[in-house]
């Protein structure tokens, strides 16, 4: 058989589109780079949509009088699905990319779980390979769209507390199970050509039913600060199943993209893992934070509040400041204020750095976005393995919103549930200042002998008010006339 | 020469093998500071799903399928379009203090930028 014209563009189409979306995620080495390396991947996508709509003079005999309808409905989708998702997009706010991020990535696997339903109920798919790799794609795709709404809604504070429920595991065990024997049912009726129980169309409604109902039960009993992780295993599951359809569908590009991002999600997530020392499964599949239950040994010294602009001025007479910003700041969304108290400081001849832990926020670099956003450049900006020897040389760690990640508990104590887990070591600076809203404990649950240590000082207060009132602080000492 | 896209089972294997092997590769390069971007840059990658999406709905028979086949469109769209336009905002925002005349304190942060750049 000759391939077509429309084939052929199509085809090369699609190959060019593989190769800059792989070449647009390597040029996000360096945040030099990234910025031209994502336009190279718009053009990429761009072109293979606009190529997908020759598919046209290929499409099946049976569905060709239907070919005008079929044609407006994928314009008219595209154009609805494309504008919203947009407006959204350009409008969310930085502090919620979290969320955002997690809901695009659902309306992904949404979309494979969808492609995979039509193959299913159309009886496209041929042989056992093909069905099986459809139901798992289909399956993928169902628990990322699912899982991905309910980590949304967690991330935006729509559901508040992590589901406790003694046994939960077990009975998702039993979801997964009940997904899987359905499944293998309708590849092998499908297959075997045998006429099911059940009326297949209502068959396969159960088997999307579970799928969906798994997602739910497995994302509800997990915690806020394990968001990275699931958001990353959530992208690596969507990126998978397109890949499995892209196969069903004999589609590379769709193959090749899908596999990428499902490779990508993997790596990001282990990174995640080890950050937080704690192994994928146990994320996914127990439960942590308050139940964890365990006797903290008396803590030595005591809290010592200090107000924000003592906090202020002190740094301003300092030579060395590291910043540790948290979850804390980006909920009173100080970044920007912060970034205002960091310049008077600078303009002070105080030299400032940003220490960021890989775990700090609700997803992988959160916090990095963040003091981007507020206009703090880059090379200011260092990851843990890069400046916790810097500590010890600093006169000043000021801990903003952040607890469990610089508890030194982590490093010495082996009873603690965070004991192992890279901490960034505040403590070591001369002298600490941390802003906290209250003398609430951390994620983890457990005290932080840091806050009592002997250099170390509270101050209390939502970060954006503690931000302007140091800032405010070292306004009045800075300007001369004020001072004489 | 055969231009007919035929994907077997084991040339789909050796693919996705191939693939995975990449996307770690290129992932790992990628540094921690861009860890968000990346993530919602993957995110738009995924996104190609539309084109399979699209292929769906152009050959639905039933009204069923082209429901099914309409979402499929509008989620993969939406996936796209969201997942390119957060990546490209996030990306834009990132400056170096060498860069960008606008701030200021470029002045006082410039030797500290070189002194610092080993990090990022």
């Amino acid at each position: 058989m000759y391939v077509t014209l429309s084939q052929l563009i199509i085809g090369s189409v699609d190959l060019f589109a593989a190769f800059l979306l792989m070449f647009g995620l390597w040029r996000m080495s360096s945040p030099v780079s990234a910025p031209a390396g994502i336009l190279w991947a718009g053009i990429g996508m761009l072109a293979a949509v606009a190529a997908s709509f020759l598919y046209v003079f290929d499409v099946d005999a049976a569905a060709r009088p239907y070919l005008p309808l079929n044609g407006a409905l994928a314009v008219a989708a595209l154009l609805i699905g494309a504008g919203i998702a947009w407006w959204s997009g350009r409008k969310v706010a930085i502090t919620a990319m979290p969320q955002a991020v997690a809901l695009f990535n659902g309306m992904g696997g949404g979309a494979a779980g969808a492609i995979a339903a039509v193959e299913m109920l159309g009886g496209r798919a041929q042989g056992s390979t093909q069905w099986i790799v459809t139901l798992l794609g289909a399956l993928i795709g169902s628990v990322s769209m699912s899982g991905s709404i309910i980590a949304w809604a967690k991330l935006d504070g729509l559901l508040e507390k992590p589901l406790h429920v003694p046994g939960l595991q077990w009975l998702n065990g039993a979801v997964l199970f009940g997904a899987l024997v359905v499944g293998g049912y309708v590849v092998t009726m499908s297959v075997g050509g045998a006429t099911p129980m059940v009326a297949m169309p209502n068959l396969i409604t159960i088997f999307f039913g579970i799928a969906l109902l798994y997602g739910i039960l497995m994302t509800l009993p997990i915690g806020g600060a394990d968001m990275p992780v699931v958001i990353s295993v959530y992208n690596a599951f969507t990126g998978l199943a397109v890949g499995l359809e892209g196969y069903v569908l004999q589609n590379p590009s769709m193959m090749i993209a899908g596999m990428l991002v499902g490779a990508a999600g993997l790596l990001l997530t282990l990174l995640m893992a080890r950050a937080m020392n704690r192994s994928v499964a146990k994320i996914l599949f127990a439960s942590f934070g308050p139940s964890a239950k365990r006797k903290q040994g008396a803590i030595k010294g005591s809290l010592k509040p200090v107000q924000a602009s003592d906090a202020g001025i002190f740094m301003r007479y300092a030579q060395s400041v590291i910043i540790v910003p948290g979850y804390g700041l980006a909920v009173s969304q100080g970044q920007g204020k912060l970034y205002d108290f960091v310049k008077l400081l600078q303009s002070a001849g105080v030299k400032v750095t940003f220490a960021i832990h890989p775990v700090a926020g609700r997803m992988p670099g959160q916090m990095d976005v963040l003091l981007a956003e507020a206009g703090v450049p880059y090379d200011m900006i260092s990851q843990l393995a890069d400046i916790n020897e810097d500590f010890k040389a600093a006169d000043v760690a000021l801990v903003i919103g952040a607890n469990d990640v610089v508890n030194p508990e982590a490093r010495t104590d082996k009873t603690s549930p965070i004991y192992g887990m890279p901490i960034l070591n505040a403590d070591q600076a001369k002298k600490c200042y941390c802003v906290k809203r209250g003398e609430g404990k951390g994620y983890a649950g457990i005290v932080n002998p840091l806050f009592y240590a002997d250099d170390t000082y509270m101050v209390y207060g939502d970060a954006a008010a503690v931000c302007t009132a140091m800032a405010e602080a070292v306004r009045g000492l800075g300007a001369p006339a004020a001072a004489a | 020469m055969n231009f007919q896209i035929h994907i077997g089972g084991f040339i789909a294997i050796y693919l996705f093998m191939v693939t995975a092997f990449a996307g770690w590769v290129i992932i790992g390069r990628v540094p921690a500071i861009l860890h968000t971007p990346l993530m919602s840059g993957s995110n738009f990658v995924h996104g190609i799903v539309v084109v399979g999406g699209i292929f769906t709905l152009l050959n639905a028979t039933t009204t069923l399928e082209r429901v099914i086949g309409f979402c499929a469109v509008l989620l993969g769209a939406g996936n796209v379009a969201g997942g390119f336009a957060v990546t490209q905002r996030m990306l834009a925002m990132f400056k170096s203090s060498g860069q960008g005349g606008a701030h200021k304190a470029s002045k006082h942060s410039r030797p500290k930028a070189v002194a610092s750049t080993k990090s990022s």
